[in-house]
């Protein structure tokens, strides 16, 4: 059996701060297969985007550093590779969609020539057959008049248009894997609908893996197969999209299902009941608690919580591998 | 300052978008003729807030012999009314004009035309003194608990300001009891009063906001995207507060959102906007189980939710939202629309009406039946 085509084991990234060293990811391991669809979920400064960026190895160098781990796209390893090695796997095996459309292009050119200097920088193609191919891409990605619409400046598009120009970009040279990173919380929700759309129909055409990072549960559930939860720099679940939200195995993961609003059932006219809510606040990444990271903030907290961190160990799930960070595990 | 006899639009001014018989004769002050679009129905004493046709028109680009003026229709002949109590919600997405409607209510901008009627009083003619009374009542929560507190000052000052403009304390120890209270009120611990902004998370924040809206005793607040800046496990306690307090002082809410989850689990009504217009009104229960605008159902099933095996079909739309600039003429949303009637969508505006007359759900939409 072929493995994963991303696999990341024990990452840790830090950043040097005036308060001393945080780690901003700590020792997160987790594999995206083939052709599948991956999503880490976690509230802010829980160190998703971190992940991403060290993946890419864009994490800024000072402050920031890949302290230790591996990351393997196809058994080779990327933190071993040379600055000019790296930047040809950048955008060609694997590219990255961001959250903000507007900062990411350049307002100076146009969104064509964009993607031809794309192309061209990984691909030794004429001028003219890098233009047609970035056409066809925007036409891929579901922009109207796309011949035209190739000429257009960014600050010409709409928001949703841009994150689609983006998304053309990043799969112009058929990347085996594309990281999105909340690439539609910036957008209206009709548009986040048809973005999604674009990029599950655009996966099943390119057979390209994706790593969605968001803090969107409702996204994360239909778009997905597989889910790691992120809290305070840890994964402390990594499941089935299915069975994380039909039976989530980690207090914090419950509590951030049942904090949302669920949906409305037809015909209740009934009072509407109070949100559940997760007491208390994330701890300071600079000034961790010794055991859990949750355990402060954990309904089910008991004395071991407090002593010795868990580990991230596997529970029983017929709908495929799950883990959890939690001594409570088997109970929920 | 215009009053109701001079408000026809100075010379320069578009044509309201709506069909004359643009505004009903001044209301003598009585809250039940209050918004009277149907007179065979009197609205209920509970009214607290009506609007009628309320329209902002923004000039933007300037012909070169100022000759040719063009206009942002924010708001466009907007009409609806808030019982006291109760909270109104206010959906739609980025630029459909629900940001500048709660603010043309507090009278933070001037509406272009139309009426704002609070207990029965039109608040559109009044001078900023004789606003000064009302603007205790009225109050906001914005959205970005970041910015919209000043970062140089402790919650003490932040929310004792309000307190002594309206001069509500009779001594200094007066003042400090009440912050402490309204901190007591809010969730914040009573030695915060001395800090600073910086000091606090964004949901912390969020309640120092609250505080500040909180400290003059108002009776209804807008709420501006309260929690969209906020994470998830954070979201979930600051919409239990404001439901709390919402029981406790009686408080009624406007709440802006374009989360279209929140808004359900939090409004008794809900109107939906599109480009300016309300196309839908209903109670959040009718609304969220039976939309009639086509928008408001794309709208609706465009939302992601958590439970699995309920994929529902989805309503995409084409294309983007139009600009406010140059709307399409009609129906704004007709381009989009899988229901237009050319020669009827796109000529005509629809109005917003009962579904039926024994409904209280009201739509924009010539074929509200057509699926």
């Amino acid at each position: 059996m072929p493995g994963p085509l991303l696999r990341v084991r024990d990452l840790v990234t830090s950043f040097q701060t005036d308060a001393g060293l945080l780690r901003a990811v700590d020792r997160v391991s987790f594999d995206v297969p083939a052709g599948s669809s991956v999503g880490i979920v976690g509230e802010s400064g829980c160190g998703k985007s971190v992940t991403a960026l060290s993946i890419l190895r864009l994490v800024q160098s000072p402050p920031g550093s890949i302290e230790s781990g591996s990351i393997e796209l196809e058994g080779k390893d990327l933190l071993s590779l040379s600055p000019a090695e790296m930047r040809a796997i950048r955008g060609n095996d694997i590219s990255m969609v961001f959250q903000e459309p507007m900062t990411s292009l350049n307002p100076v050119y146009t969104v064509g020539a964009q993607i031809v200097e794309a192309i061209r920088l990984h691909q030794k193609t004429s001028r003219g057959a890098a233009w047609k191919r970035a056409v066809e891409m925007l036409q891929l990605v579901g922009i109207p008049s796309a011949d035209t619409n190739a000429r257009a400046y960014p600050h010409q598009l709409s928001g949703g248009m841009r994150q689609r120009v983006m998304i053309a970009m990043a799969i112009a040279c058929q990347p085996k894997l594309l990281l999105a990173d909340e690439p539609t919380t910036a957008l209206d929700v009709t548009i986040q609908a048809q973005i999604l759309a674009t990029l599950r129909d655009l996966r099943g055409r390119l057979g390209m893996s994706l790593l969605l990072i968001t803090h969107d549960l409702g996204v994360v559930a239909e778009h997905t197969d597989h889910v790691i939860v992120m809290y305070a720099a840890r994964v402390i679940e990594s499941a089935p999209a299915a069975s994380l939200f039909t039976r989530p195995r980690h207090p914090y993961t419950r509590g951030l299902l049942e904090s949302i609003p669920r949906r409305h059932v037809p015909g209740d006219l009934g009072p509407k009941p109070r949100l559940s809510t997760i007491e208390g606040l994330v701890p300071d990444l600079r000034n961790l608690p010794p055991g859990c990271r949750f355990a402060d903030r954990c309904p089910m907290r008991i004395d071991a919580c407090t002593k010795v961190e868990p580990e991230l160990v596997p529970v029983d799930d017929d709908a495929g591998p799950h883990e959890s960070r939690c001594i409570r595990a088997n109970e929920l | 300052m215009s009053d109701a006899s001079s408000s026809k639009p100075p010379p320069s001014l578009p044509p309201p978008s709506l069909p004359p018989p643009s505004l009903p004769p001044p209301s003598q002050g009585s809250a039940r003729d209050v918004g009277g679009t149907d007179s065979t129905r009197p609205a209920a004493p509970r009214t607290l807030l009506a609007v009628e046709r309320l329209s902002k028109y923004f000039p933007v680009e300037r012909g070169w012999f100022a000759r040719e003026e063009k206009f942002v229709r924010a708001v466009d002949g907007v009409s609806f009314r808030v019982r006291r109590g109760e909270t109104m919600g206010l959906v739609g997405e980025s630029g459909c004009g629900k940001s500048t409607l709660g603010r043309l209510i507090l009278r933070l901008i001037d509406p272009t035309y139309g009426r704002i009627m609070y207990e029965g009083r039109d608040l559109v003619p009044l001078g900023q003194s004789a606003l000064r009374p009302l603007r205790r009542k009225l109050q906001i929560i914005f959205q970005d608990p970041y910015s919209s507190l000043n970062p140089r000052m402790t919650v003490k000052q932040i929310v004792g300001e309000a307190i002594r403009v309206h001069k509500l304390a009779s001594n200094a120890a007066d003042e400090t009891r009440m912050i402490a209270e309204l901190l007591d009120q809010v969730g914040l611990r009573r030695e915060s009063i001395d800090r600073y902004p910086h000091e606090f998370s964004g949901g912390q924040r969020q309640r120092i906001g609250i505080a500040r809206a909180l400290a003059v005793q108002p009776e209804f607040i807008v709420c501006d995207e309260p929690i969209s800046a906020l994470d998830v496990s954070i979201q979930a306690q600051i919409v239990n507060l404001l439901q709390d307090l919402q029981e406790r002082l009686g408080l009624t809410y406007l709440f802006i959102s374009h989360d279209l989850k929140i808004v359900e689990h939090m409004s008794h009504r809900v109107c939906v906007m599109y480009l300016g217009r309300v196309v839908e009104q209903a109670s959040s229960a009718d609304l969220y189980d039976h939309s009639f605008h086509p928008y408001s159902r794309a709208l609706l099933s465009a939302v992601p939710f958590v439970e699995p095996g309920r994929r529902k079909l989805r309503v995409l739309l084409e294309g983007d939202i139009p600009s406010p600039i140059d709307p399409p003429t009609g129906c704004t949303f007709h381009p989009r629309c899988p229901r237009r009637e050319r020669g009827k969508c796109d000529v005509e505006v629809p109005p917003l009406e009962r579904i039926d007359p024994a409904s209280e759900h009201k739509v924009a939409c010539f074929h509200p039946h057509l699926d």
